[in-house]
């Protein structure tokens, strides 16, 4: 390995090792705060280590994985995030009796298996990294384990978790089977009998489909996002739904995805689907946890419009979403976490009455949130599905791209719902008194920032993002 | 330069006036004050600045444009934050920073609670209304036209009166998803522009440009015709109005009356017809026949509505039918009128949402049936009324009558059914204007009302109301000078059916080059 090679691996590297530090860490002393801090550091200098990007923008890498501009991208939206939500953690369990420190082991391990996925250029980086990140998501939705609904939450992921993964494997095998190919770009310029490759490609979507929780696989989703601690919801909603964003579209770009007969046609109906039961069923929730949930469901259908149009355009509008949509959902799962105290967390859209009148900034923070959720202009989820619809249209796709419009205004409804309730007048009784919470409030803020900055003036991100889609065509032709 | 301050400087205001609540409850109506009359001061130096220079012969603008402003925004998506002002642009922007002021002055005793962020809403709603008059690069249009209803949907849901959730939720609702489908049209006009030239922008002045087959033409101006229209309102888009109207706070109502509505006349004359000439052309003859049917169906339900708000509310509908069928007989005399019924609707209408605003804040009731016989009790208010009423009724010598007839004039001239048939628009508007005043001020004080008169305050409020419905009356040129080059010039790019079955084969513009 050339020292170009080693710069180009070492966010991997030291994010690999990040786990292993902060182990040996609560070996030595068991201590919450210092347990934090060292997970936090690792991941810190990980993504200090994305900054420069590779030196070549098609970056080093073998036939396993690639550390190419679009890896490096991914990993610093990958990593900002799990910063943050390491952040919310601490002020999650500030208040809890449970033992917090494995949190901070099990965060960057699952951080990993992300990073490996959307850097993977072969099926079996794809399987390990998936399996790396699934595994360390059944301890952190199960990490509280003196509360039922988080056993739950884990044990219904693990299972069909495990489901989802065997058709995974399945799906690769048939592909295998008629290629004889396991990295991407041998996939695409190899020729199969197309039942055969379908039925493959379909199997393979069922099981990334469940990470992503698009209809028809999302059943798991409420419920593990209402079961799991706020802080492990928010890493299933960026950064390993990012993860495995990330690794569709590197493979619909070099795997040839795309040119299968009747893939996009598949695609298609589940961005639809996706999009009109995520925002339907969102119409009913009264807890604000589940109603993310689905939200996710529905958003992640508008990012899939983005993977059906493909090429550049695609690709980047994807990404552009998705970096919104970290940011957003970041900042909603901090006012969660700001407002919860163990055991009992602000779920309901009921314990944000009137929080702008108790807690000016954090309702303005709220609000944003929503208001990037609802697409609205000044933040980040405005340009994201401006750059969909743009997509979309240039692609012709007439039927997707009016049911973002129509779905978006469904879901502008339940935004509007929880505005309302942050805006109402408060309730007579007095507030809970919480603890501060400085490391998550700043997670908040800066999360915040983002959104603002992503809705005003994203022109450097824009750029990066281009770049970033550049390099995967680089290598497919 | 001058225009981004136009922009900013509310702006300012509303985060200074959240943040002036700390010193107390006056200081953010005095820093709203400041800003908004610093707005419209640097808009009435343009115009003065403006007509100096156009008043010497043989001096014309350079440009289509009297004033810009241009930077650098996102380059990748080719979006630019372009400003620019032009005859059209700049009496509606001189309404904007008017009616925000009589807005703040209105709402001086009704709003008690939270102050600081209802001006913050408040100054951030006129932001909005700026940045799209001003916008001549298409995403920043985009980017005013959505950034005016959060802040609108915030004054209605909070300020508002008794149903102000379901109507806040309606309005914004219904313009988000006819936004929606204006920002797909708007993407694909983009994209064609970007296919045919190279070259992907949102500048106006190179979309104008863009040649598209027919039906891809019609399904665009279709998008953009919807957003407008629901805004405007167009029958049957309307349904949101009386509502949010109704419920809104007394400042709400007179900017969502005054002015929100005008974006949408605004984005029929700048945008509808000359982006999409051929299919305006042909869509015509439907969108004159939607005007006269709203201005009979709003002039019809306002003569049956008790709750004073709703009764002007459904007046709009009606008024603004007239805006819609000026703009697609789209010839000069027609597009003046459409321009001038837009600031005296504006002046007149806001005015009457006040009065019925004041009326509500004395006797905390908006039902006309329970009124009646007020003018004995408040005789200075019962005559404003009066005044306002008359005003839209068509008065001769006011601002809504040269309007009226300007448009009627010009669409006879378009198609003399559509003219004859909004013209009993005018005789219907009679019977509701005078049904209001009789009901409220005349008749016998059977409940024995004992309300207080005008205040001083609110006397200063209507008289410049006042003059400037009698001024643009009985002296619109000065504000028709200004438009017509605008009219003048929108007409070269193209023409509708008045002009064009006249001279069939002389049509200039873009329909030759297809």
């Amino acid at each position: 390995m050339n020292a170009e090679a080693l710069r180009a691996l070492l966010p991997l590297l030291v994010l690999a090792a990040t786990p292993l530090a902060v182990m040996m860490g609560i070996a030595v002393r068991r201590h919450h705060g210092t347990a934090m801090a060292l997970s936090a550091l690792g991941q810190a200098a990980a993504l200090a280590a994305t900054w420069s990007g590779p030196e070549t923008a098609s970056g080093a890498g073998g036939a396993l994985l690639i550390a190419d501009a679009f890896s490096h991208y991914y990993w610093s939206l990958l990593l900002a995030a799990s910063l943050a939500v390491t952040l919310l953690g601490y002020g999650f369990w500030r208040t809890s009796e449970e033992r917090a420190e494995e949190f901070y082991l099990l965060v960057p391990v699952a951080t990993l298996g992300s990073a490996v996925l959307v850097a993977s250029t072969h099926l079996a980086t794809l399987f390990l990294g998936l399996e790396i990140l699934s595994v360390s998501l059944f301890g952190l939705v199960a990490y509280e384990r003196g509360r039922a609904a988080s056993l739950e939450a884990g044990l219904k992921y693990l299972v069909l978790s495990s489901a989802a993964s065997a058709f995974l494997l399945f799906g690769m095998a048939l592909v295998y089977a008629e290629t004889g190919a396991l990295e991407f770009r041998h996939i695409a310029s190899a020729a199969g009998r197309p039942i055969l490759l379908i039925a493959g490609a379909a199997l393979m979507v069922a099981g990334l489909g469940f990470k992503l929780s698009l209809v028809p696989f999302h059943l798991w989703t409420p419920d593990v996002y209402q079961g799991a601690p706020a802080p492990a919801s928010a890493f299933i909603a960026t950064v390993s739904k990012g993860g495995v964003l990330g690794l569709l579209v590197r493979f619909f770009a070099q795997g040839g995805a795309g040119d299968l007969p009747g893939a996009l046609a598949l695609v298609s109906v589940i961005a639809l689907a996706s999009m009109w039961v995520g925002n339907l069923l969102a119409l009913l929730q009264s807890n604000l946890k589940r109603l993310l949930a689905y939200s996710s469901i529905a958003h992640l259908g508008y990012m899939l419009v983005a993977l059906v149009v493909g090429g550049p355009a695609g690709a980047e509008a994807a990404t552009f979403y998705l970096t919104a949509y970290v940011a957003t959902i970041v900042a909603a799962f901090a006012v969660v976490t700001l407002l919860s105290t163990a055991p009992r967390e602000a779920e309901w859209v009921e314990d944000y009455r009137g929080l702008f009148w108790r807690r000016p900034p954090v309702g303005a923070a709220l609000s944003a949130a929503l208001l990037s959720l609802a697409g609205i202009p000044l933040t980040a989820g405005f340009l994201g599905k401006l750059l969909v619809i743009a997509a979309g249209v240039s692609a012709l796709l007439w039927t997707l791209v009016l049911s973002v419009a129509v779905t978006s205004t469904i879901g502008l409804y339940y935004y509007l719902r929880v505005i309302v309730a942050i805006y109402s007048p408060a309730s007579a009784d007095e507030a809970p008194r919480l603890a501060a919470a400085p490391l998550a409030a700043a997670a908040l803020a800066a999360a915040v920032a983002a959104i603002v900055w992503l809705g005003i003036y994203p022109a450097a991100v824009l750029d990066a993002i281009r770049e970033a889609s550049a390099s995967l065509a680089r290598l497919s032709s | 330069m001058i225009l981004l301050l136009l922009v900013l400087v509310p702006l300012a205001g509303a985060v200074l006036a959240w943040l002036a609540e700390r010193l107390g409850a006056a200081w953010p109506r005095i820093v709203s004050l400041a800003a908004l009359a610093a707005g419209l001061g640097l808009t009435a130096a343009v115009w003065i600045d403006q007509a100096s220079r156009t008043s010497l012969p043989g001096v014309a603008a350079p440009g289509p444009w009297l004033v810009e402003y241009d930077a650098a925004w996102l380059p990748s998506i080719g979006a630019r934050f372009h400003l620019a002002m032009d005859g059209l642009s700049l009496p509606l922007v001189g309404l904007t920073f008017f009616l925000g002021l009589a807005g703040v002055i209105a709402s001086w005793t009704e709003i008690r609670e939270r102050v600081g962020f209802f001006h913050f809403n408040l100054l951030a709603v006129l932001a909005g209304v700026t940045v799209v008059f001003l916008a001549a690069d298409l995403f920043l249009f985009y980017f005013g036209w959505e950034l005016m209803l959060v802040p609108m949907y915030f004054l209605i849901a909070i300020w508002g009166h008794e149903r102000r959730i379901h109507a806040a939720v309606k309005f914004f609702l219904f313009t988000q998803i006819s936004g929606l489908l204006m920002l797909v049209a708007l993407l694909a006009l983009y994209l064609a522009h970007g296919a045919q030239t190279g070259l992907y922008t949102f500048a106006y002045e190179d979309l104008l440009r863009t040649v598209l087959t027919p039906g891809t033409e019609r399904w665009l101006m279709l998008g953009f015709f919807i957003a407008f229209a629901v805004k405007l309102p167009v029958f049957p888009f309307h349904t949101w109005l009386p509502d949010a109207h109704t419920q809104a706070p007394t400042a709400g109502s007179v900017i969502l009356a005054g002015l929100l509505l005008k974006t949408g006349g605004y984005g029929l004359i700048r945008f509808v017809v000359p982006l999409f000439p051929g299919a305006a052309a042909s869509f015509a003859p439907v969108a004159m026949t939607l005007a006269v049917v709203g201005i009979l169906y709003g002039a019809l339900l306002a003569l049956g509505q008790t709750d004073l708000k709703r009764l002007v509310a459904y007046t709009s509908v009606s008024h603004l039918g007239f805006v819609l069928l000026g703009v697609f007989a789209w010839n000069t005399l027609a597009l003046q009128g459409a321009v001038l019924q837009m600031l005296a609707h504006g002046l007149s209408t806001g005015a009457l949402f006040i009065v019925a605003g004041l009326l509500q804040e004395r006797m905390h009731t908006r039902d006309i049936e329970r009124m009646g016989g007020l003018w004995s009790v408040a005789p200075r208010l019962g005559g404003v009324g009066l005044f306002f009423a008359l005003a839209s009724l068509g008065l001769p010598g006011l601002g809504d009558f040269a309007a009226e007839f300007l448009v009627l004039v010009g669409s006879f001239q378009a198609s003399a059914v559509a003219a004859s048939i909004a013209a009993i628009g005018m005789v219907a508007s009679a019977l509701y204007s005078l049904r209001l005043v009789q009901r409220t001020f005349q008749g016998t004080n059977a409940n024995g009302w004992r309300i207080p008169d005008l205040v001083p305050r609110e006397a200063l409020l209507f008289a410049p109301m006042l003059a400037l419905l009698v001024w643009l009356g009985l002296y619109p040129q000065p504000v028709l000078d200004t438009f017509r080059p605008v009219a003048e010039r929108l007409q070269q790019v193209t023409t509708l059916p008045a002009n064009a079955e006249k001279h069939p084969g002389a049509a200039p513009g873009r329909q030759g080059d297809r």
